[in-house]
């Protein structure tokens, strides 16, 4: 299984994300310039963490217009998986391919502390290694992903399982006390219908080994590869 | 030519932790009339437009496609013709 890490000019957790992929998993991975339109081989890309553009304007603005979100758009349209964290979160939100938007944290402040994380829905290809209410552990480092989307959507967002992760204290208890910037049902990530899009704003890839001193983030990856094994060539086909 | 100046603003209902806070900075400060504030941005556009309706078009989709993220933002803007 091939991954594709995007680095924009300001992304700054490519590297990290190429770590787990190539040293963590064992896995082919390379990086792909944010000037690229081709992502034909690819099996799943990666929007890293970072300050894209500087975050000028709005977060994710501009990056939304670079050339290779037209490709990835057109990915996963075709059933690609994406997998935005952060800053590639944001990024997904301002290219519409997740609904909603990000405002600044309720604190004014930038966050940088470990969170806990219940699992809403372990039946997507980033979260089948988790149990569904399973309370995980993940570090976030964000100064906007106060998570906003219009009542009509949140409701379908919750109806359809598209809540994928939420702020909760370490009991699992999903309270205004748990969330560290004040989004909209204490969301924390979520995915299109399909299940194939998924964005958050913790980082699986900062706890991805023993010796960071956690690795729960490490079964999302392994999600992927475990969803990608029980299906092959579903993606290859629909992506190759 | 023209010049745009558009102003950008979170919708009516957003939670605007920025404004917030500013308010409770005036607040400290004495200032207990203000019920609310709102923070937003200002954008100047200087545009090599002979046309108003073109200019304005133009603006309008420039803020629809880049400037203003319609699920938390509205923007006005006013258009004046200016000399070089």
């Amino acid at each position: 299984m091939k991954f594709g890490v995007v680095v924009f000019p300001g992304s700054n957790c490519d590297m990290d994300c190429y770590h787990v992929i190539d040293q963590v998993l064992g896995h082919p991975v390379s990086y792909i310039w944010h000037q690229e339109k081709d992502l034909a081989g690819y099996d799943c890309i990666i929007l890293p963490g970072g300050f894209s553009y500087g975050d000028y304007l709005r977060i994710g603005a501009i990056a939304r217009f670079s050339p290779v979100m037209d490709a990835v758009a057109e990915y996963a349209a075709r059933g690609g998986l994406v997998l935005g964290i952060c800053n590639g979160f944001q990024i997904l939100l301002e290219a519409g391919l997740l609904p909603g938007a990000m405002r600044r944290n309720e604190s004014l402040q930038f966050r940088c502390q470990d969170v806990f994380l219940r699992v809403e829905n372990a039946a997507t290809p980033f979260t089948n290694q988790y149990r569904r209410g399973e309370v995980i552990r993940m570090p976030v480092a964000h100064g906007e992903g106060n998570y906003y989307v219009d009542p009509e959507i949140l409701a379908q967002l919750e109806r359809e399982g598209q809540v994928v992760f939420r702020y909760c204290t370490g009991e699992g208890e999903v309270a205004p006390h748990a969330n560290p910037n004040g989004s909209l049902g204490n969301i924390a990530g979520i995915c299109n219908r399909s299940r194939t899009v998924l964005g958050l704003m913790p980082h699986p890839e900062r706890c991805s080994e023993e010796i960071l001193g956690n690795a729960d983030g490490r079964r999302l990856f392994r999600s992927i590869l475990s969803w990608w094994e029980l299906a092959p060539g579903k993606g290859a086909t629909a992506c190759g | 030519m023209f010049q745009a100046r558009i102003y950008v603003t979170l919708k009516q209902g957003i939670l605007d932790p920025q404004g917030n806070a500013v308010q409770g900075a005036l607040a400290s400060l004495g200032y207990q009339n203000v019920e609310e504030v709102r923070v937003g941005k200002y954008l100047v556009l200087s545009l090599a437009h002979s046309d108003r309706a073109e200019a304005e078009k133009e603006v309008r989709e420039m803020c629809a496609r880049l400037l203003v993220n319609p699920v938390i933002e509205d923007y006005t803007f006013e258009l004046q013709e200016v000399s070089l």
